[in-house]
């Protein structure tokens, strides 16, 4: 390997990491700029304090609901929650009813509605549809003339649903000015007489809807996705896709068995026959009606019409997060303060600072100026954490409670650790006799493998507990990933190449004796010092002797330079190592030290 | 006076040598006794102590409060039951909210007495509610669920990575005896366990087989060439191995207890009980356990293990059948 191999990498590797800072802090600029961001992270519930929502159930009369739907509705909420961001929110009960959600911050009126939606969801038959606007008085159908049930309804598509009152009520509905906000949930066995709301580019509709024939239940997850028109290609509509379970997926493809007979009956495409129309039925207004154009087998439908990118969304996210089994009101919602006082952050930090002090202290004492190379690469993880948890907090909303600023000063011993593994290498590398830089580039090849094999056990945990748990442990999760990434790309792209530079200095190269690297210290040449002291007598022998011995027999043909030199130096009893150890020595000790492994 | 260095030196060379695989007999049957120590104590104790968080508990609030100091109502609170961990805040404008563990009736009546005085209202301004826990059922399940995947994925990738399944499980068992005692020593402190102790627990269970794979790579390579060696049997490779990396062991575990016992010490010292202490104090115990276990559990384990495979018990063999003749012929054992 030429010499200038390895300087000029690592000066470019280092020039990349300017670029990498520059450019994170660059979008962070921009961020702020536009007024989105903040150069200071964003802090959780307990340290900033946020909105209070008391959201208490809709039930009739004195029923009162039962702890499973509301365990279940706090699970629900906690999950639509967790899909907007990281951020910590808490979410409990009170007085057996109610149930409470604190955001940090001020939620967004998107967080707020998620939260609140109970996406009461499931499908019906459309049987009668209709223009928005209620039938005048004048021209409404005249009593006799109303249509009567002949028989019992035998299917969902059936028109003797339709009676005399439910086709009153549908020719007076008005979709401009519906009157429906108080109303109780609708009976999923009768027919229901509903609105699909106008949007910017339809106008309303109104339907007569047979009963529920697929609940949202049955509904496995929910995407949302650029539909592809029958070519294949991309088209420019946003579509909903839904994957149903195994009963689901029964029962939609009887209804759309059915509902497929009444569009081909009709003419297929340019019929109109409502009855081939299955309509999506949200907290009981119709947010889409396709029409059956085929027979849905597999259990997943694509949902497509009339969507923006954010309609598309908000519609996936409400069935992919499933339906409250009941649905709520916000009985209040105030701002309330954190719950630990600035005092303990302070205080927290200034433990977190003094335990950060030991810590320096500690890597002189071990490395010497080594040390120096393990703070500035600390320094470094800590400016990269810090753009990254600031960015976040603006694209993810993630945001520092206590534990976690306790999470990330703790962090530090772990990042620090692959610092260690690899100076312990390179000493390893010079105790066999290595010149320094050749000690740096080997200690770094078996250094390199233990850093990646060990981080690739914190990024594992990190990744199953984000997409596995919830609540807490999903932002512990994200906190432990985010160091371990920011470990990864200082010891790769800071500390190797800075000691890679600094191995070609005249400090650190000729093991100056505070450089932590010096070859004299780290007992390069072995040593007689009499007889070792005593240990457990089984091993120690056998271990013991062959090094020495072997080391003292082999002494003569593996000498380097350096070490000849060191071993006259330590003949004279000249106690000082400054100048022994060369790294001029490399290319021939690299190759005997070989050999004696 | 023998510096770290030299230390570190006499270990690499063999010069120094603990015989961490040899005593296993010793080191295994601690770890069984505290173990099961571990279980035994909390469940004499009555389970842990659970938070608010995990068990909900009572709810105060407090109208028209004369002064929002959070303070004053968490001392309220912990004169009437000490040691516990009110979490107080103010709830639009002139509200308080206090929430506190599970109380009695008669603790109820005087914590509301209390908090009337010190915020100078009246009574009726004092209302008292219950309130479900934070740390809902689904969060421990999905957490677990997490925790299991985990262990699975993180066996099969040591598995891959060290071509031996052995490997894994010893990892794993070094791994669980820390989870136990760290348990264990946690319940023994009586600490109310909170969110931020399972994250301290957490980020435990990720340090140990973190630190474990540090040494085992270390072993890994020692014993990469065992079959063609007569230097060292097995079990003393795996020992130099662990000799070797015991200073990197130490630096670490000292540079990741600094912070940690920083905060515990003296963050918890001034700060009295709150969420730093509970983490640390999971963290502390954590560290020490830890790496101790993938000294003393998981590389002696890693070395039994294996002891018995035919090929590494002929190269035993053929090692003692070295050093016999070696022996035998003169006092000073070369290699040749």
């Amino acid at each position: 390997m030429a010499r200038t191999g390895p300087k000029s990498t690592a000066v470019r590797v280092l020039v990349w990491l300017g670029v990498i800072i520059a450019v994170l802090t660059a979008v962070l600029a921009g961020g702020n700029l536009a007024g989105q961001a903040s150069w200071a992270p964003k802090l959780a519930l307990d340290l900033e304090g946020g909105t209070q929502m008391i959201l208490a159930p809709r039930v009739e009369g004195d029923s009162a609901i039962s702890e499973d739907q509301l365990n279940q509705a706090v699970s629900i909420i906690r999950q639509r929650v967790d899909g907007s961001g990281v951020s910590e929110a808490e979410i409990s009960t009170q007085s057996g009813r109610n149930v409470v959600v604190s955001l940090p911050g001020t939620p967004s009126p998107e967080t707020r509605q998620l939260i609140q939606a109970s996406a009461d969801m499931n499908f019906r038959p459309v049987i009668l549809a209709g223009d928005g606007a209620p039938v005048p008085e004048a021209s409404r159908t005249p009593e006799d003339q109303l249509p009567v049930p002949t028989a019992e309804p035998t299917n969902g598509s059936d028109t003797n649903w339709v009676t005399a009152d439910i086709y009153k009520e549908f020719e007076a509905l008005d979709c401009a000015n519906p009157a429906q906000d108080q109303r109780e949930s609708s009976d999923p066995t009768k027919p229901l007489v509903t609105c699909e709301p106008a949007t910017e580019t339809t106008p309303a509709i109104k339907y007569i809807l047979g009963p529920v024939e697929v609940e949202g239940g049955s509904i496995v997850t929910s995407n949302f996705q650029l539909s592809q028109g029958a070519q294949g290609a991309v088209t420019n509509d946003w579509a909903v896709t839904i994957q149903f379970n195994d009963e689901g997926t029964q029962k939609f493809k009887t209804v759309t068995e059915r509902l497929n007979q009444f569009y081909v009956a009709a003419g297929g495409e340019t019929g109109s026959d409502p009855k081939s129309q299955f309509a999506i039925v949200l907290d009981d207004q119709v947010i889409s009606a396709p029409r059956a154009q085929a027979s849905i087998t597999d259990g997943r439908p694509q949902i497509t019409g009339s969507f923006t990118e954010q309609s598309a969304k908000a519609l996936s996210d409400q069935l992919r997060f499933g339906a409250l089994p009941i649905s709520f009101e916000i009985q209040s919602d105030q701002q309330i303060s954190a719950t630990l006082g600035g005092e303990q952050l302070r205080m927290g930090l200034l433990a977190g600072i003094i335990g950060l002090l030991l810590v320096v202290v500690y890597s002189l004492f071990q490395y010497r100026m080594l040390g120096l190379v393990t703070i500035a690469s600390l320094v470094v993880a800590g400016v990269l954490t810090y753009l990254a948890i600031a960015i976040l907090g603006w694209t993810e909303n993630y945001r520092l409670s206590l534990a976690g600023v306790a999470g990330l000063i703790v962090a530090i011993g772990q990042t620090a650790d692959s610092f260690i593994v690899y100076f312990e290498r390179i000493r390893d590398e010079l105790r066999e006799g290595r010149g320094l830089v050749s000690a740096v580039e080997n200690g770094w090849k078996r250094a390199k493998r233990t850093v990646l094999a060990s981080k690739a056990v914190n990024l594992l945990a990190a990744l199953v507990l984000y997409f596995v748990a919830v609540g807490n442990v999903r932002g512990f999760a994200f906190t432990l990933g985010l160091t371990a990434l920011a470990d990864l790309i200082v010891v790769f792209m800071f500390t190797h190449p800075t000691l890679q530079l600094l191995a070609r200095t005249k400090f650190f190269g000729e093991g100056h004796r505070f450089s932590g690297l010096d070859p004299a210290r780290l007992g390069a040449v072995p040593l007689y010092r009499g007889a070792g002291r005593i240990r457990t007598p089984d091993v120690k022998p056998d271990v013991v002797r062959p090094k020495n011995t072997g080391a003292a027999a082999e002494a003569g043909r593996r000498m380097t330079i350096a070490e000849r030199r060191l071993a006259e130096a330590q003949d004279k009893g000249s106690s000082s190592a400054a100048g022994q150890a060369q790294s001029s020595g490399t290319a021939k000790s690299t190759g005997a030290a070989k050999e004696g492994k | 006076m023998p510096s770290f260095a030299t230390f570190g030196n006499e270990l690499y060379s063999g010069k120094r040598s603990y015989n961490f695989v040899g005593g296993k007999k010793l080191w295994f049957l601690i770890a069984a006794i505290a173990v099961a120590l571990s279980i035994l104590i909390p469940v004499a104790k009555g389970g842990f102590n659970l938070g608010i968080e995990f068990r909900g508990g009572s709810e105060f609030t407090v109208s028209n409060a004369a002064n929002t100091d959070p303070s004053i109502g968490e001392t309220v609170v912990q004169d009437v039951v000490s040691g516990s961990i009110p979490r107080v805040a103010n709830v639009a404008g002139t509200t308080m909210r206090i929430q506190t563990d599970r109380l009695n009736d008669d603790e109820t009546l005087q914590i509301k007495d209390g908090l009337a005085t010190a915020y100078g209202v009246t009574e009726n301004e004092v209302t008292s509610t219950f309130v479900g826990p934070t740390w809902g059922q689904d969060v421990t399940k999905q957490a677990l669920i997490g925790l299991v995947v985990f262990v699975l994925l993180a066996a099969v990738l040591m598995a891959l990575y060290f071509r031996t399944w052995k490997m894994s499980l010893s990892a794993i068992a070094g791994m669980a005896v820390t989870m136990f005692i760290t348990a264990g020593i946690y319940s023994i402190s009586d600490f109310e366990v909170t969110p931020s102790a399972i994250i301290g627990f957490l980020t435990v269970l990720s340090y140990s087989l973190y630190d474990t794979v540090v040494v085992f790579d270390k072993i890994r390579e020692n014993t990469a060439d065992i079959t063609k060696s007569t230097r060292r049997t097995f079990a003393e490779e795996v020992n130099l191995a662990v000799n070797q990396t015991l200073v990197r062991s130490i630096n670490t575990m000292m540079v990741a207890i600094l912070p940690v016992g920083a905060i515990l010490f003296i963050g918890a010292g001034l700060l009295g009980a709150g969420t730093l202490r509970d983490l640390s104090l999971a963290l502390f115990v954590g560290i020490l356990v830890g790496t101790a276990a993938t000294i003393f559990i998981a590389a002696p384990m890693y070395a039994w293990l294996r002891q018995n495979e035919v090929e590494l018990r002929t190269q035993a063999q053929r090692v003692t059948d070295r050093r016999d003749a070696a022996t035998t012929e003169s006092q000073e054992p070369s290699i040749g």
